[in-house]
């Protein structure tokens, strides 16, 4: 028997290098997996839960203007420190409407316990929001915690510079420019 | 104006490891350095050989090119800001040390979790888990030199990074647990891509058995390769799939349950032959098993909320005192303690990972093995930089 056993194995190894072969035969007439940026792009619809860098979502009634009540939550939460509030504090008498959370169509749902404003007595205006997106680790704290529903991600998966300058965003303009061209209300963040 | 006669740096020339690490070393040997350039070191981990011809005489691990910072930034970052680390410290099971660390801090706080977000857990972590051991599968047979392997594995890993995209919104650094819960419940639209998904893979299985699992050349390389006995295992505190490829069954999934592991029916994949064969059989099965928990999860996935509606939010306060909590990861135990003093900030922090005490193992086993050898066990262990280093 002994003597058969050293041809039997050959054999056995020839096998399997012969149905591997199979394999990568047989997948080498299958279609592409692949996209071939730039000439393809990933498809829209496969961006919707996509975290780009985030944005200030409009008010209903001003798409160019944010919800952001200006309370600070979203930069003191920010593990990286890359966001930039600047408010002014509004006499306590002046009529402030804070903006509703129902009907903010996040790409996440709104959690029912969202913090409270800081501060519900004291108004704010917001003056600037600015982002330094090199340092940002997408955590979606401020996201999460943001009382007003003023920020949501974008879906920005083609970003790329070639200075550092390029990704420090003055949220606020970038609002009313996705306003003036009608498409920073509510629903769906476009790039 | 004079110079100093003696050059400062003189007798300090080359570096300072391989130095030190020719000392007492052979005349006739030759000191190789492993990395950072070599593929199979993955970048920046390097290993110092002192090579007798094609023989590995000695082997040290070279340590240290990222730093000890996460556990340093834990102190220096309330407890909700702590969370994005976790997907760096482990990129491959991100949402595993996203759960050491959420459930660590809930075992301090005594925080309740709803059964709908356990068992969103549950199906996210064993998803990661499944792309972790495609990945290593991938890569390991990159390393050993099949080039083909790894493109299949990325087709698989691609529809799970697309699922785990839905609830996370990121495809590798997840940051999505959340104390009390998850971020984002799942959809319609996961349950039935992972389904489908579910229905796909033993069939692809079953392709990488027939591919690569079966042939000849790899078994050869594979088989009877860096043996690890199972007393050599545990004295060096190896973990998961490379503990469990000596023939020790522990999972601390089993072990010590967490979550709600107990609520579901799987088997601890062993293997006893402790060869690198061994443990790559062990990484096959467990896909299997992480394939059937999923499948029990959301055929049970009970209504209810994603995430505590009571959860603590923004720069939140636990009690003070101290906790240990362990998960398993696609690479063994990992650890996470977290010592408070009931301010906003942790006291301290010590996280464990595997990757850590499974790289130690190397410089034993690692003896005595030919180059391609060395390769091949470095790569049975499944290292994480990051994970070392961190
Ligand atoms: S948390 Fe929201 S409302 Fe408060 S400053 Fe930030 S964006 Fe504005
Ligand atoms: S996603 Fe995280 S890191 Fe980025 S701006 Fe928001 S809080 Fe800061």
């Amino acid at each position: 028997m002994a003597i058969l056993t050293a041809p039997i194995q050959a054999l056995a190894a020839v096998w399997s290098m012969v149905v591997g072969l199979r394999v990568t035969v047989t997948n080498f007439f299958r279609p592409q997996e692949t996209i071939h940026y730039p000439r393809q792009e990933v498809p829209p619809s496969h961006l919707d839960s996509f975290r780009g860098h985030i944005e200030l979502v409009g008010a209903d009634e001003d798409p160019a203007k944010a919800r952001c009540i200006g309370c600070g939550l979203c930069a003191e939460l920010c593990p990286s420190f890359c966001l930039k509030v600047v408010a002014e504090e509004l006499p306590v008498d002046s009529a402030v409407c804070y903006p509703s959370q129902a009907g903010t169509d996040l790409l996440m749902p709104t959690p029912k316990f969202r913090a409270a404003p800081p501060s519900q007595t004291q108004p704010r205006k917001l003056l600037s929001y600015h982002l330094v997106y090199h340092t940002c680790s997408l955590c979606g704290l401020c996201v999460q915690n943001c009382p007003a529903g003023s920020l949501r991600f974008s879906h920005d998966v083609y970003l790329a510079g070639a200075s550092r300058g390029r990704f420090e965003f003055d949220l606020m303009e970038r609002l009313r420019g996705q306003a003036a061209r009608g498409g920073a209300k509510g629903g769906k963040a476009h790039a | 104006m004079s110079w100093p006669a003696a050059d400062p740096c003189q007798g300090l020339e080359g570096d300072l490891y391989a130095r030190v690490f020719a000392e007492g070393a052979r005349d006739d040997t030759l000191i190789l350095n492993m990395g950072p350039q070599h593929p199979s070191t993955h970048g920046v981990l390097r290993v110092l050989l002192e090579m007798d011809g094609e023989y590995v005489l000695r082997a040290e691990p070279v340590l240290g090119y990222i730093h000890r910072m996460h556990e340093h930034m834990a102190q220096n970052r309330a407890y909700v800001q702590f969370f994005p680390n976790m997907g760096r410290v482990d990129y491959l099971h991100a949402l595993a040390w996203n759960w050491a660390w959420a459930g660590a801090v809930e075992r301090l706080a005594g925080l309740e979790v709803p059964r709908r977000a356990e068992y969103i857990r549950v199906i996210c972590t064993e998803l990661n888990r499944i792309n972790s051991h495609l990945l290593w599968w991938g890569a390991y047979l990159l390393d050993l030199g099949a080039v083909t392997p790894i493109m299949y594995a990325f087709e698989d890993r691609e529809l799970v990074m697309d699922m785990l995209q839905l609830i996370t919104g990121s495809r590798l650094t997840y940051s999505s647990f959340r104390f009390g819960g998850v971020l984002t419940d799942i959809d319609i639209e996961f349950v039935s891509r992972c389904r489908s998904f579910l229905a796909r893979m033993p069939e692809r299985l079953e392709m990488y058995r027939d591919l690569v699992t079966g042939n000849a050349i790899l078994r050869g390389r594979l088989e009877g390769v860096g043996v690890i006995d199972q007393m050599t295992a545990r004295r060096y505190g190896a973990t998961g799939p490379v503990l469990r490829g000596s023939g020790v069954p522990y999972d601390v999934r089993r072990a010590e349950p967490y979550g709600l592991y107990h609520e579901f029916d799987y088997a601890v994949p062993v293997r006893h032959e402790g060869d690198c064969m061994a443990r790559y059989m062990v990484r096959m099965d467990e896909l299997e098993a992480s394939l059937s928990i999923v499948a029990q999860a959301l055929d049970g996935l009970p209504e209810g909320h994603h995430i505590h509606p009571d959860a603590p939010r923004g720069k939140w306060r636990p009690p003070a005192g101290e906790v240990y909590f362990a998960v398993e990861g696609a690479r063994g135990k990992i650890g996470v303690y977290v010592a408070s003093d009931g301010t906003e900030i942790p006291y301290r922090v010590k996280l464990r990972s595997p990757s850590f005490s499974n790289l130690s193992l190397f410089a034993e086993i690692g003896q005595g093995t030919l180059l391609s050898d060395a390769v091949a066990i470095l790569g049975s262990l499944d290292l994480v930089i990051p994970e070392i280093d961190r």
